[in-house]
């Protein structure tokens, strides 16, 4: 394959997300709406993420995109969208791995 | 958001056009705003603006809730005309702060690799080239050759374009009568208007190093403020 559509193929989020759409996969969108501190991704950064839990791009750079993935997972089943908030504390931060300390707020939807 | 809305914002990215993706955090509704395009303005017409402009998401308070708005630029551009001096020390600023550099010369010995070591070249006529290239609004076109024969074909592609930016090198007596050629060609004054020339912001520069660094500020400030007002 060619080096570039590789790259855009496994990098672009939202081309895969349109893509999983287009094989009547169920996909979730999370973008990073609010960063506070030492937050790993910017905000807008994205995470496209289909009904079984293949993911590309990401919102943290590894550290919370589990409990992302948890989330939109369940909200496949019935559609809609959540606000996620991570790292509270510096205690907390460490919990879910936001190891930096740093805040981040976290829109999560469906695309139907 | 919608499977539809979803295409359209992939269609437009592949267009390059500037797109923000307006989402209301409380109902989760979302729309698509292309504020350059827009004829009307409105406060949240002009957040969406301005967030293209600083290149940076950002949330939106209005009367109806709070908004997300994620941004869609297309890569920013900076096609140079002449690989002189100048041209060697700008392609490479320009390419530090973001920019994909062309440098356009017809002039082999100009436009050389050992001159432009890891700098894009392109040795067709400056017409030619841009006719390909297709500069669009995230585009700046830097004309510095000093000769008439290949700056104007470049500043008559420029002023036919949307390009963010158009500088001129050039004496203010040079610019007066290029001035002249580009009326003379049927362009208005207000559209020759938009040619920065003397290009560069006045900060006395003297080596060419130098006035990259002014040709590189103007395009900054005319990229994130969309003016040079109050420099």
């Amino acid at each position: 394959m060619n080096e570039m559509l590789e790259k855009a193929a496994t990098d672009d989020v939202l081309a895969q997300a349109e893509s999983w759409l287009s094989e009547g996969r169920k996909v979730a969108l999370a973008t990073v709406v609010q960063t506070w501190g030492s937050a790993p991704r910017p905000t807008g950064s994205q995470l496209a993420i289909d009904h079984e839990g293949q993911m590309v791009g990401s919102v943290s750079g590894g550290c919370v995109e589990g409990a992302v993935i948890q989330e939109a997972i369940e909200l496949m089943e019935n559609g809609g969208h959540k606000m996620l908030e991570f790292g509270v504390t510096n205690d907390e931060a460490w919990e879910v791995g936001l190891a930096c300390g740093g805040k981040i707020r976290i829109f999560v939807e469906t695309v139907n | 958001m919608d499977f539809k809305l979803l295409k359209e914002l992939n269609a437009a990215r592949i267009d390059k056009r500037q797109v923000v993706v307006a989402t209301h955090e409380e109902t989760g509704e979302s729309t698509l705003l292309y504020p350059f395009e827009a004829a009307g303005s409105s406060p949240l017409i002009d957040a969406a603006k301005e967030a293209l402009r600083r290149d940076k998401p950002t949330e939106f308070e209005g009367d109806d809730g709070v908004w997300f708005l994620n941004i869609h630029n297309p890569p920013l551009r900076m096609m140079i005309v002449g690989a002189v001096h100048i041209a060697q020390k700008l392609a490479p600023m320009a390419a530090a702060s973001g920019y994909d550099v062309t440098v356009i010369d017809p002039r082999r010995s100009f436009g050389s690799a050992f001159r432009f070591p890891g700098i894009h070249l392109d040795d067709r006529w400056p017409d030619e080239a841009l006719a390909e290239l297709a500069p669009d609004r995230r585009s700046a076109i830097v004309t510095l050759t000093h000769d008439a024969k290949l700056d104007d074909p470049a500043l008559e592609a420029a002023l036919s374009s949307d390009v963010f930016y158009i500088g001129a090198l050039g004496s203010t007596r040079t610019n007066a009568k290029r001035h002249q050629r580009l009326t003379g060609k049927g362009f208005t004054d207000d559209q020759i208007g938009r040619i920065n020339g003397p290009v560069g912001l006045n900060i006395g520069a003297q080596s060419p190093a130098e006035i990259a660094i002014s040709i590189m500020a103007e395009v900054t400030a005319i990229l994130r403020k969309g003016n040079t007002d109050d420099i």
